[in-house]
C-alpha cells in the first residue's frame, strides 16, 4: 500500500505502514493522555449507556436504538484511542481489513435477524402445524 | 504505476533507484505479524457475530422459563465492564512502558491487567455458578442455551487472554525486551483491547437490551 502511495504522488513522502496497535508518532506524555482520553471517553459512555438503560426520563422505545447508538460510538473510541486504528495513509490497511471485517458482520447479524423475522412471520406455530400433520 | 515505470526505464529493472531514494521495500516483520493477528482478531470477531446472530435471534425463546430481565444483575455488569475497561488501560500503560524498554512499570501495569481481568472472570463465574444452581442452565432453555453460549466464549477468551498474559510476563522477565517478545507482546495488547471492544457488544446487546426489554 506505501508502494502505490509513493508511486501516486511521486514524492519524498516515505511514512512506511504501521502495524495495527502501533502509534505513528508522540513522546511517552503524549501516548498516555491518549489511553486517558480513550478511558474518559469509554467511561462517559459506559456510564451513559447504564443509565439509559435504567431510567424512565426518556421516551421508551428510543432506549434500545440508544445503547446501541452509545455501543458502536465506545466501540469506534476503543478502536482509535486503544488499537489505534485511524484514518492516516499508515493505517489503509489495517482498517481496509476492519472495513471487510465490519461487512462480514453485519451480513451474519442482519442476514440471520432478517432471514429468522421473515420464517416467524410466515411459518404457522409448530403445535399448529403438528394437528395439520395428524 | 506507469509512472514510475517511465521514470526509471529500462535502466532500472529492480527498481534500485526508488530504494536509494528512501523506498521503503518490504514491510517490517513487526508491520506483517501485526496485521496478520488482527486478520485473525477479525476473524475471531466474525465467529463472535455469528453467536450475537444466534443470541438475538433466540433470546425470545425462553420455553416457559425466565427471560433475561428477571436473571440479569446489572450492578455485577457494571462492576466487570469497568475491571475489563481499566485492565485494557492498565495493557495500554504496558505498551508504553515496554515500548520505553522499562521493565518495572511494564511487570507492575501487567500485573494490574491480570488482576483486573481475574476480577471480571470471578464475577463471570460467580453469576454463571449462581445461575446454574437456580436451575437455570444452559440446558433450561434455548435463550439460555445462547448466553452461555455466547457470554461463556467471551470469558474462555479472557482466560486464555490471562495465561497469555502471564506467558508475556514471564518472557519479558527472563529474556527482555528483545524484538521477537516486542511482537508477541503488540499481538497480546491488540487481543486483549479486541476482548474488550467484544464485552461492549455483549453488556450492550445481552445485559441493557436484555434488562430494557
Amino acid at each position: 500500500m506505501s508502494d502505490q502511495h509513493y508511486e501516486l504522488h511521486g514524492q519524498a513522502d516515505m511514512t512506511p505502514d504501521l502495524a495495527p496497535g502501533d502509534e505513528s508518532e508522540g513522546s511517552l506524555g503524549v501516548r498516555l493522555l491518549g489511553y486517558v482520553v480513550g478511558l474518559g471517553l469509554a467511561l462517559l459512555l459506559t456510564a451513559t449507556s447504564f443509565f439509559v438503560a435504567g431510567t424512565d426520563l426518556v421516551w421508551q422505545p428510543s432506549i434500545p436504538v440508544a445503547i446501541i447508538v452509545l455501543a458502536i460510538a465506545q466501540m469506534g473510541v476503543h478502536l482509535v484511542f486503544f488499537l489505534h486504528i485511524t484514518t492516516g495513509a499508515d493505517n489503509t490497511n489495517n482498517v481496509l481489513a476492519l472495513a471487510f471485517g465490519l461487512l462480514i458482520v453485519f451480513l451474519v447479524i442482519g442476514g440471520s435477524l432478517w432471514i429468522m423475522a421473515n420464517l416467524n412471520h410466515n411459518m404457522m406455530p409448530t403445535d399448529q402445524l403438528m394437528q395439520m400433520q395428524r | 504505476m506507469s509512472m514510475t515505470a517511465v521514470a526509471h526505464g529500462h535502466g532500472d529493472p529492480h527498481h534500485l533507484r526508488g530504494l536509494e531514494a528512501g523506498h521503503a521495500g518490504p514491510a517490517s516483520k513487526r508491520i506483517v505479524t501485526g496485521f496478520g493477528f488482527w486478520i485473525f482478531l477479525l476473524s475471531d470477531m466474525v465467529m463472535f457475530s455469528c453467536f450475537f446472530a444466534s443470541y438475538a435471534v433466540l433470546s425470545g425463546q425462553t420455553a416457559g422459563g425466565p427471560s433475561g430481565a428477571e436473571l440479569f444483575d446489572l450492578k455485577k455488569v457494571a462492576v466487570e465492564t469497568v475491571c475489563l475497561l481499566l485492565s485494557s488501560f492498565a495493557c495500554g500503560l504496558a505498551s508504553i512502558a515496554a515500548d520505553a524498554r522499562n521493565r518495572l512499570w511494564f511487570q507492575l501495569a501487567m500485573l494490574l491487567t491480570c488482576l483486573l481481568g481475574l476480577g471480571f472472570l470471578s464475577i463471570e463465574a460467580r453469576e454463571f455458578a449462581d445461575l446454574v444452581a437456580r436451575g437455570y442452565g444452559p440446558t433450561r432453555s434455548a435463550f439460555l442455551s445462547a448466553f452461555f453460549t455466547l457470554v461463556g466464549c467471551h470469558g474462555l477468551h479472557v482466560s486464555a487472554g490471562v495465561l497469555w498474559l502471564l506467558t508475556m510476563m514471564a518472557q519479558v522477565y527472563a529474556k527482555g525486551f528483545r524484538a521477537d517478545i516486542q511482537r508477541r507482546f503488540l499481538c497480546f495488547a491488540l487481543f486483549w483491547h479486541a476482548l474488550d471492544i467484544i464485552w461492549v457488544a455483549v453488556f450492550s446487546v445481552v445485559y441493557l437490551l436484555g434488562s430494557a426489554a
